[in-house]
């Protein structure tokens, strides 16, 4: 007994420590930036800006880490953004999921002398008043407003917005802005799906089979579209029924093509997250910055533009 | 006359020497302070240049294992007394929404809110102990009851009422209330301005807070996770309640048959980690001026890691409040440190397993010797 405690001490103990020698082997010379996001480790959306800020570090010549918080919950958050001010990096690139949690930590970092974009979540009057450089991302309320346009222009005249991240009330601006672009009240037409696949599927049908009238499906981004998909296919509806989507994946654009999905509307991650690394490098070089702010989206994609996409789905796209 | 000299040389063999090592061996935080030394040294180690030993990040990670701590000091107890709280973090959501929802949209002052939802909490503690009690079912069951269920009220009550999940304007309601300061303010504000304005600590270099130092006081989180901590330990340690507690955990029956009010201390207990998730969350609630629904997820988790850290047993019987609080404290440590060491978030997780399981493995392996000699 003695000997195999001595053994699994002695292994994990040397497993600690190899992984972190591997990691402080990597630190670069260049300048250093931290880009940290309210996703939780589950949420795959996010992948794209991994992949999107590691290429620009690469172009740059920078070191940008992703760092988040495991469980989604923003308290975590607002320590991390502490936590990266108090470690002392050229520049923060963060979201502002929610203004009151996260103003105080934000302003604290600018205030100390430390960069900051905001890109993502958040209005860009948020942004100027903690003080950030600049605003890269798709004003929500104005990407579901547009959309809402373009779909009582096809004739829909009640919808579902199927909502997978209910805690974030920047996001269900894109479902209030849907109903607007409609002309109709919100209403009960928000639906709290929660994150888990199956979870999601069957509160689709079940509101589906209790609003039969419904003419319309929003979903607000992979994870709440895969799930739709496969319950669309279930009740027959796929293809009857007109469905919208934010954001695209493997299985959205494979809904585009096959005409299951009418258009996914493309805040392009990649430009929230390569651009500001891109910028603030170069203000921190050459003392250049964008005189305004950046709006990555909303790009409508249709059948007729899904070369790319599906090359790059879920991993630039 | 032999005889007496001779027992006058010869030592009384009933009673044994022990060593003060041995002794200091015995104690169950010895596991707790060996990690806490070994952490302390490798993050020194990894991360001494990274700002992690600053002013800025020994409150970044203070302020973060004073959270743990506060949860963990209420579930070390309870696992001493022998029962299990899983519904803590739920209850760190639905206090924070009680305040929040009391004040904002009821209009009450902040105040009557707290006291309001202390009450309304430790209610609740209460009546998960009565069940566990009444019932004899594992108090796992009963508490993964009032997980779920606290946490649903939560969403529901936050949606119901505000159509939000997320309720902001705490602060301002906040502004002048006498009771919230002592949850969210901080103290020795002025002794850490004197050390910024003498250049000891950095302070802010633009914007409206320019001259402030960086750190501008110890955080009321902190205050009242060692308070707390003092508390526990003292109760624990020094008070006849606290040898209730144990002979709770170790057998219920036998501390029964000897006069324990078993129901009683376990109630009570019951309680007082509601009480801490309630000072967890009014903190919380404070200090980001918001409450939100999916606040304290998974938080009760953490709460047992810390204890068992801390040399506490499973079964009950067994633990101490001081590693309770240096596991909590390893787990700030680690969880902060790792960003500050640069490693990918994500294998947070993968250290904080293999610590566990280093610390369990200590803990179980020192008392087994210790229990074998006896």
């Amino acid at each position: 007994m003695k000997q195999l405690l001595k053994t699994v001490a002695g292994a994990a103990f040397g497993l600690a420590l190899a992984t972190t020698g591997v990691v402080t082997a990597a630190h670069a010379d260049g300048e250093k930036y931290i880009l940290v996001s309210h996703a939780p480790d589950s949420d795959s959306w996010w992948n794209t800006i991994k992949n999107g800020i590691a290429l620009a570090g690469e172009q740059m010549g920078v070191e940008v880490e992703y760092r988040n918080p495991p469980t989604g919950d923003l308290a975590d958050m607002a320590r991390i953004i502490e936590q990266a001010a108090a470690s002392n990096p050229n520049g923060i690139i963060t979201t502002l999921a929610d203004f009151d949690v996260l103003s105080g930590p934000i302003r604290n970092a600018v205030d100390q002398g430390i960069n900051v974009i905001i890109m993502n979540s958040g209005t860009p009057d948020q942004a100027r008043d903690v003080g950030a450089l600049m605003f890269v991302g798709q004003p929500e309320y104005d990407a579901g407003y547009a959309a809402g346009l373009r779909a009582k222009g096809d004739g829909i005249g009640s919808f579902v917005c199927v909502n997978h991240v209910i805690s974030n009330t920047v996001v269900a601006e894109r479902c209030r802005g849907f109903a607007d672009g409609l002309g109709i009240d919100l209403g009960n037409s928000m639906m709290d799906s929660g994150q888990d696949p199956s979870e999601i599927k069957n509160r689709v049908l079940a509101y589906l089979a209790s609003n039969p009238n419904t003419d319309a499906i929003l979903t607000l981004g992979p994870t709440s579209a895969d799930p739709t998909i496969l319950a669309l296919e279930e009740n027959g509806m796929a293809g009857d029924i007109y469905f919208g989507t934010f954001d695209l994946g493997d299985n959205i654009v494979k809904g585009i093509k096959s005409g299951v999905i009418q258009w996914g509307i493309d805040q392009q991650p990649f430009l929230q997250a390569y651009l500001p690394v891109v910028i603030l490098a170069n203000y921190d070089r050459f003392g250049v910055l964008p005189g305004n702010n950046i709006n990555s989206g909303p790009g409508f994609v249709t059948k007729d533009g899904l070369e790319k996409v599906e090359k790059f789905a879920g991993e630039y796209r | 006359m032999s005889n007496t000299v001779k027992s006058e040389l010869t030592p009384d063999e009933r009673v044994k020497e022990m060593s003060p090592f041995r002794r200091f061996l015995i104690r169950p935080e010895l596991g707790s302070i060996a990690g806490t030394i070994l952490v302390f040294f490798f993050f020194f180690l990894m991360a001494r240049d990274s700002g992690m030993f600053s002013p800025a990040g020994v409150l970044n990670w203070s302020v973060v294992s004073a959270q743990f701590t506060i949860i963990a000091v209420g579930a070390c107890l309870l696992m001493i007394a022998g029962e299990f709280d899983l519904s803590v973090g739920s209850m760190i959501g639905f206090a924070g929404m009680s305040i929040a929802l009391l004040s904002i949209y009821l209009g009450w002052p902040i105040w009557l809110a707290i006291i309001a939802t202390f009450i309304l909490c430790m209610g609740i503690g209460a009546l998960s102990g009565w069940l566990v009690i009444k019932t004899g079912l594992p108090s796992f069951i009963v508490t993964l009851a009032f997980l779920f269920i606290l946490r649903g009220l939560t969403i529901f009550a936050a949606i119901a009422t505000t159509r939000k999940t997320i309720i902001g304007g705490v602060r301002d309601a906040a502004e002048g209330d006498w009771l919230a300061p002592l949850f969210g303010g901080k103290i020795l504000t002025g002794f850490f301005q004197w050390m910024g304005d003498n250049g000891w600590i950095e302070t802010f270099s633009r914007g409206t807070r320019e001259g402030q130092p960086v750190v501008e006081g110890v955080p009321m989180l902190v205050v009242w996770a060692i308070a707390l901590v003092i508390f526990g330990h003292v109760l624990l340690t020094k008070t006849r309640f606290g040898n209730w507690i144990f002979a709770s955990g170790g057998d219920a029956q036998s501390a029964r048959y000897t006069g324990v009010p078993v129901n009683r201390v376990k109630i009570i207990m019951f309680m007082f980690t509601a009480f801490c998730a309630c000072v967890f969350a009014t903190s919380q609630v404070m200090e980001f001026g918001s409450a939100g629904a999916d606040r304290g997820l998974l938080k009760e988790f953490e709460a047992i890691i810390s204890v068992v850290i801390g040399g506490a047993l499973l079964t009950g019987g067994y633990g101490s409040v001081i590693g309770a609080a240096l596991g909590a404290l390893i787990f700030g440590v680690v969880q902060q440190g790792l960003f500050f060491a640069g490693v990918e978030s994500s294998l947070f997780r993968v250290f904080l397993g293999v610590i566990l399981l280093l610390a369990v493995i200590l803990n179980t392996y020192i008392r087994r010797m210790i229990t074998g000699e006896k």
